[in-house]
């Protein structure tokens, strides 16, 4: 299976393109919408495909002696050879195969991308069915699995620049999916061009690793970095260049700084926010860091940096995921939260731990997605919080589902979320940094709040649907079961308030699959303690073969200390379990009184500490008026003063040799012509006009002069 | 030499478009089909004419092994001048010859209905442009290049100032005189060249591989450059000498702006690539400040048109103009590129060339759709266009992707390798870290465009009944986005007749001794030494 | 015997009695024809010249002087048949167009 390993991105490029084809040519020549089971007979196969050929691959992968996992396959030459000039002075041959890279580290994340990519793609099915856009829904979903899976699936830098672009673009399309809606159009265009600030991240990353390797190839150059030292006492090249490639990474996976369009790009359609927002693109930026593991972990002061961002993003946003109202909102707060753990992982120098969390936090992240999705429909998309309660009722099965999800993420034990979140806190606290350790112990307890906030407002309590003044009313798109179930609950107003209702087979059955994988995906990554060797990072070992050596802080065999940390992490858990419990279910706090008691700190926390304002007025507005600016620069200053102003300049010369020229030369010639007048007066007598009698005169002159001649000539 | 049908090729590709012009001339201005047909198939003619050039490019007996121009026409022209008619083509004007022949027909042909009057001066203007264009890329004679410079200018002027809108007679004549006052100052300096040769060697010759051969005195190439400058930063155009174009391709016909941001800018960039940078190298190297011994005079405005072009675009109210504006931005990157002087980079620079003329090609006559339906240009005018025309709003995705450097699109090879290349001179890296911030306001202004056009409801009853493209409009993006996508993920397909003429730009600018400075690649990449540019006091020994 | 004389006196009288027409007669038409006298009046001079001096050159240019003058007719006739269009008359004595 693993020569037809570039299928794998081709399919549902394939896919994209025939969807979008056939879909352009019905809406422009036919006139009509694309058959929908046409549409998603393509999208949904093509994906189901690629995951099995993924499936296939990694099986053979897994088949083949373990310091011999690694399969590259070239498809063709890309950017051909070119000598490039190396700040050593050498020259190499720049040359850039496009070719796929299958070791443990992408098996790892093409079998997540597949897999949560094939329950989805199920989903929307059912999720988008009634949407006008349907088929375009899927040619850019199926789009967006070809850029993350060769993201994933490079084996250099610009092919994974590829995917990472490509993965952006389709998120700018997806987010702006409603595009009628201003909202989604600014929210696409915001992560699009968030993104691309980290962008430029990367892309000098990339060329300090070309112009220092002489080569973008992942194996060629980390096998080169592996023989360097590692950077301890000096911000040398290799800290340059990691940090340029974690600003990359922030801006991808939505961390400090660049976290602000993560939030915003809840705008898209629900499924778009399981796929790309929480369980795969955002998770780019970790692959990525992962991946070049050989380069970070020879840069301490690079490592200090993605950890202090990690565990700060994780904090800053479980803090403000404590009262939003927006059911979707609370979730995107959730996963920038765990991405940072994911960085704190990968800053503590447990790139496998961090992975672990990238592919247990896939599961839940989706499946708590993909319920919000289901509630949001059956709520007839309402997505505010205060508008939900008691739904337990009404949608069991969601219900149920999303518990699990909530317990995986809450770091219950026996779920998935538990075993990758310890093994994070674990090693933090392991390897020395205490203070990252305890600031990721706190948002554990934070994160088991707010989710159980979510759990609570939604599911339990008084529903609180039923009073809402208006029925939901929302014509922006209509998705599936509008007005079938409307009763007239409504007492006094007389308007048929539309009950909640459980989604169809599409929707549940992904639902139950991605519950059951959150049950169980962690187990392949228990703890040392337990079952000896950790199965994950033995699994992942030729992924870090040019990884620096760590230095060892000596926790590995303490034991008994990682079974106390577990213990207190599942403590904070429970605790913060506990207080959403209290507060939500036994006082049955309303998300309007905690605006009340809470004040200030409320407003910062609810407004995300003001972070898109501060950025609005620093940043967008000075842009835009620096452009508005050099405009009236351009205009006044430029064209005006440069070039109209020589041109007036030349005019106004111009017009000064005009007046010269009108009275000074000109009446020189005008004086002659004056005077030629004059004396025409005297001569034009003679011009009668007449032909004969010039030919009179012209006779008489021949006589004349033939009579002189004569004369003379005698 | 490459004849076909007795006719030396490069003449035959160069006049065809002649004589359509005369043809048309000939032709009753009432019968307008016939009018537009004859246009039409006399630019389909010249395009297909042109790919023979392509196919046999590589054939030895057609290339002079000495200077590894193709298909030379060398014939005495004025003898008492020392100018010769001299045409030859190398891979750089190859592609650029492509490409006029492709966009020169692409915009006779999106011209069929938005041209009402005039249609017969209005064709005929157009096929004689374009063989001002391609004699320009052709010319190796100096004396030759001019005159066809020039002839490329009255038609242009003409096409503006006829068939413009509002303010075309202003923008044609801000056209006229901006770019001839720099062609005067580049004939300046080609007399300059002229007599200085002439005094070295007592030969008097216009011819340009024969000025290559000697060098100048580097008081004689500091004003030659300046003067060279002036003429080719007013036609790419270069930071501050771009306001004309702004104006000329706001108010320029469609077709008229898709040739000047397709080709007429390239002549710039051309002239830089072709003559300014091999003939003074050693002033070439003192402005780009290759080396540090000098201020970078030249990488400031590469950079400052990079980065003013794209904020200026960034608030635009005019769509036409914002592309315009993108182009002084895109331009810049070229400039950018060729000016670093590195392999790398002069190959993306010309590539980037080729790169802009498709893309903003296409976004010019993509404004000229939807301003032939409704005749503004204003893009608060516009929105939700993705309703109503759901193809356009595609091609229009695909080209602004292609105009803001997706990979996988043209735009991204050329900017990736004019970046990278530049950063691989350490004196110029710099700037090369700098020019990365224009690609985000590249995507901002791109996108706000696309959202602002595209996106949202449609507010303006005024474009619910738009039609999206028909047939013919459809066909003309054809060949753009195939191309688009070639570049993109093929692109060696062109870069490989790139590589012989840069590296002799290269080897010219910076000495041909600059390749020679070869260690093993092996040892730079695997030797234990620390990273250049680190400082590590003391040295630990390596891991491993 | 004619002798060269002879032919000099009747060109004499030809041309005279072209001036004549040329000046005095009021038609165009005929002022034309009076034209085409006085070339056949330096004809028969070239011919008689010729015949004396023993020299074709003479004759060769009468053949010229023929092609010019059916050429001069051609114009003038051009120009008779334009003016009459514009001012429908062809008397000469009406027509003043060179005056100032």
């Amino acid at each position: 299976m693993l020569k037809y390993l570039w299928l794998i991105p081709l399919l549902p490029l394939a896919g994209s393109a025939l969807i979008g084809l056939i879909g352009l040519y019905r809406v422009r020549v036919i006139g009509r919408k694309p058959n929908k089971t046409l549409v998603h007979t393509i999208a949904v196969g093509a994906v189901a495909i690629a995951c099995l050929l993924s499936l296939g691959a990694i099986h053979d992968l897994m088949s083949l002696p373990q310091d011999e996992r690694v399969y590259e396959t070239v498809s063709f030459t890309w950017i051909p050879a070119t000598p490039l000039k190396l700040t050593n002075g050498a020259w190499a041959t720049f040359k850039v195969d496009w070719a796929y890279r299958l070791d443990p580290l992408s098996a790892v994340m093409i079998f997540v991308v597949t897999f949560v990519g094939f329950l989805i793609h199920v989903y929307s099915i059912g999720y988008m069915y009634e949407d006008s856009g349907y088929w375009r829904f899927f040619a850019y979903l199926n789009l967006f699995m070809f850029a993350m899976l060769t993201l994933v699936l490079g084996n250099n830098f610009l092919i994974l620049f590829v995917g990472w672009e490509g993965v952006g673009l389709c998120s700018y399309l997806l987010i702006g999916f409603y595009f009628e809606k201003k909202s989604a159009g600014d929210a696409g265009k915001k992560a699009f061009i968030v993104n691309r600030i980290g962008d430029t991240g990367f892309v000098i990353a990339m060329m300090l690793i070309a112009v220092t390797f002489g080569t973008l190839n992942f194996e060629e150059v980390f096998r080169a970095a592996g023989a360097w030292p590692t950077e301890t006492m000096t911000w040398g090249l290799l800290t340059g260049i990691t940090l340029f490639l974690f600003l990359g990474a922030t801006g991808k996976s939505a961390q400090i700084p660049l976290y602000v369009w993560l939030p915003d790009a809840m705008e898209g359609p629900t499924p778009v926010s399981a796929l790309i927002h929480a369980a795969t693109m955002v998770t780019a930026g970790v692959y990525m860091v992962v991946r070049c593991n050989a380069l970070f972990s020879r840069a301490p002061h690079t490592m200090a940096i993605v950890a202090g961002i990690g565990v700060a993003t994780a904090i800053f946003a479980a803090t403000i995921g404590f009262f939003q109202r927006d059911i979707k909102r609370v979730l995107a707060y959730s996963t920038v939260s765990q991405l940072g753990y994911m960085f704190t992982a990968c800053g503590v120098g447990t790139f496998a731990a961090g992975l672990f969390h990238v592919y247990t936090h896939a599961f839940f992240k989706a499946l708590l997605f993909l319920g919000s999705g289901s509630v949001i429909m059956g709520m007839h998309h309402e997505q505010d919080m205060a508008k939900m309660g008691g739904l337990r009722k009404y949608m069991p099965w969601t219900y149920a589902t999303m518990l699990i999800g909530t317990l995986a993420i809450a770091g219950i034990p026996g779920l998935a979320g538990f075993f990758s979140k310890d093994e994070i806190l674990w090693r933090a606290y392991g390897g020395g940094h205490k203070i990252i350790w305890f600031v990721a112990f706190l948002t554990a307890g934070c994160t088991a709040f707010y989710m159980f906030r979510l759990i609570f407002l939604t599911f339990f309590g008084q529903p609180r649907f039923l009073d809402a003044a208006e029925p939901a009313e929302e014509s922006h798109h209509s998705h599936g079961g509008h007005g079938q179930d409307t009763v007239h609950g409504g007492v006094g107003h007389g308007h048929g308030v539309r009950l909640p209702h459980e989604s169809p087979k599409s929707m549940i059955i992904p639902l139950v699959v991605l519950a059951v994988g959150s049950i169980v995906a962690g187990y392949v990554g228990m703890p040392s303690y337990i079952t000896h060797t950790n199965l994950w990072e033995h699994f992942l070992d030729p992924v870090f073969r040019y990884q620096a050596p760590v230095s060892d802080h000596g926790g590995h065999d303490a034991a008994s200390t990682e079974i106390l940390m577990t213990a207190l992490s599942v403590l904070i858990a429970g605790a913060g379990i506990f207080l959403a419990y209290w507060i939500y279910n036994r006082r049955k706090t309303q998300p309007a009184d905690e605006q009340r008691s809470l004040g200030v700190v409320y407003q910062c926390f609810f407004n995300k500490y003001y972070v898109d304002q501060i950025y609005d007025a620093l940043i967008i507005h000075r842009t835009k008026d620096l452009g508005t600016g050099l405009w009236a620069f351009d205009r006044n200053v430029i064209d005006g003063l440069g070039v109209n102003g020589s041109g007036w300049v030349t005019r106004s010369l111009g017009r000064l040799s005009g007046v010269f020229d009108k009275y000074i030369v000109d009446g020189a010639v005008n004086l002659l012509a004056w005077m030629a007048d004059r004396f025409s007066y005297i001569f034009r007598r003679i011009q009668t006009g007449l032909v004969q009698s010039y030919a009179m005169v012209i006779m008489v002159g021949v006589i004349a002069f033939f009579s002189l001649y004569m004369y003379l000539s005698k | 030499m490459l004849h076909v049908m007795g006719i030396p090729i490069l003449n035959l590709v160069c006049y065809v478009p002649l004589a359509g012009f005369f043809i048309i001339l000939l032709l009753d201005r009432k019968s307008v089909t016939a009018i537009k047909w004859t246009a039409n198939l006399v630019a389909l003619l010249d395009f297909i004419l042109s790919i023979p050039l392509i196919l046999s490019f590589n054939n030895p007996s057609y290339t002079d092994p000495l200077t590894n121009f193709r298909y030379i026409i060398k014939v005495p022209w004025i003898t008492s001048l020392g100018a010769q008619y001299y045409f030859g083509i190398d891979g750089i004007s190859l592609l650029l010859i492509m490409l006029t022949t492709l966009l020169g027909f692409i915009a006779v042909l999106s011209s069929w209905t938005a041209i009402e009057h005039r249609v017969k001066e209005y064709y005929a203007l157009l096929l004689l442009l374009q063989t001002g264009m391609l004699g320009t890329f052709m010319a190796l004679d100096f004396f030759l290049f001019y005159v066809f410079w020039e002839i490329m200018l009255v038609p242009m002027y003409f096409l503006i100032g006829v068939w413009g809108s509002e303010r075309r007679l202003y923008s044609a004549i801000k056209f006229f005189l901006y770019t001839l006052a720099g062609s005067v100052l580049m004939l300046l300096g080609i007399l300059a060249l002229y007599f200085d040769y002439g005094r070295q060697t007592g030969v008097y010759t216009f011819n340009v591989i024969e000025l290559q051969r000697i060098g100048f005195p580097f008081g004689l190439q500091y004003w030659v450059f300046l003067a060279f400058f002036v003429g080719f930063a007013i036609k790419v155009p270069m930071f501050p000498f771009h306001t004309w174009l702004p104006d000329a391709h706001t108010d320029a016909p469609t077709a008229g702006s898709v040739i000047l941001a397709g080709v007429l800018l390239k002549m710039g960039t051309y002239g830089f690539v072709r003559f300014g940078l091999p003939l003074l190298p050693d002033a070439s190297r003192y402005f780009i400040g290759i080396g540090g011994k000098s201020f970078p005079w030249m990488m400031w405005l590469c950079i400052i048109g990079i980065i003013y072009g794209a904020l200026v675009a960034l608030m635009q109210k005019d769509w036409k103009r914002l592309v315009a504006y993108s182009s002084v931005s895109h331009l810049g990157f070229c400039m950018l590129g060729i000016f670093a002087a590195t392999p790398v980079a002069v190959q993306g620079g010309v590539l980037q060339m080729i790169n802009h003329g498709l893309s903003t090609g296409a976004l010019f006559l993509l404004v000229g759709n939807v301003y032939e339906r409704r005749h503004t240009r204003l893009i608060s005018e516009y929105g939700g266009l993705s309703h109503i025309m759901p193809l356009y709003a595609t091609i229009f995705l695909i080209m602004t992707l292609s105009s803001i450097g997706m990979p996988g699109l043209n735009g991204f090879i050329g900017e990736f390798m004019i970046l990278q290349g530049t950063f691989s001179d350490p004196t110029l890296r710099i700037w090369s870290g700098v020019a990365v911030v224009g690609i985000v306001l590249g995507a901002a202004y791109m996108l706000w465009l696309f959202q602002r056009t595209m996106f949202g409801e449609v507010t303006n009853p005024k474009n619910e009944l738009l039609d999206d493209l028909n047939f013919r409009e459809a066909f003309c993006y054809v060949p753009l986005i195939i191309l688009s996508f070639w570049i993109g993920l093929y692109p060696q397909t062109f870069l490989r007749y790139l590589d012989d003429p840069v590296n002799r730009v290269v080897s010219k600018v910076r000495g041909s001794d600059y390749f020679k400075l070869s260690i093993p690649v092996a040892d730079a990449t695997t030797s234990p030494t620390v990273a250049p540019g680190t400082v590590v006091a003391d040295r630990p020994a390596p891991h491993r | 015997m004619i002798t060269t004389s002879h032919y000099l006196i009747l060109s004499t009288i030809i041309l005279t009695i072209g001036i004549v027409g040329v000046l005095t007669r009021r038609n165009v038409l005929i002022v034309l024809m009076s034209i085409e006298l006085i070339f056949n009046a330096v004809n028969i001079n070239l011919v008689a010249f010729s015949k004396q001096l023993q020299n074709t050159i003479g004759q060769v240019f009468v053949v010229f002087v023929i092609t010019v003058a059916a050429a001069e007719a051609a114009v003038g006739l051009g120009i008779v048949i334009a003016l009459f269009r514009n001012k429908e008359k062809i008397n000469l004595d009406e027509i003043d167009l060179l005056k100032w």
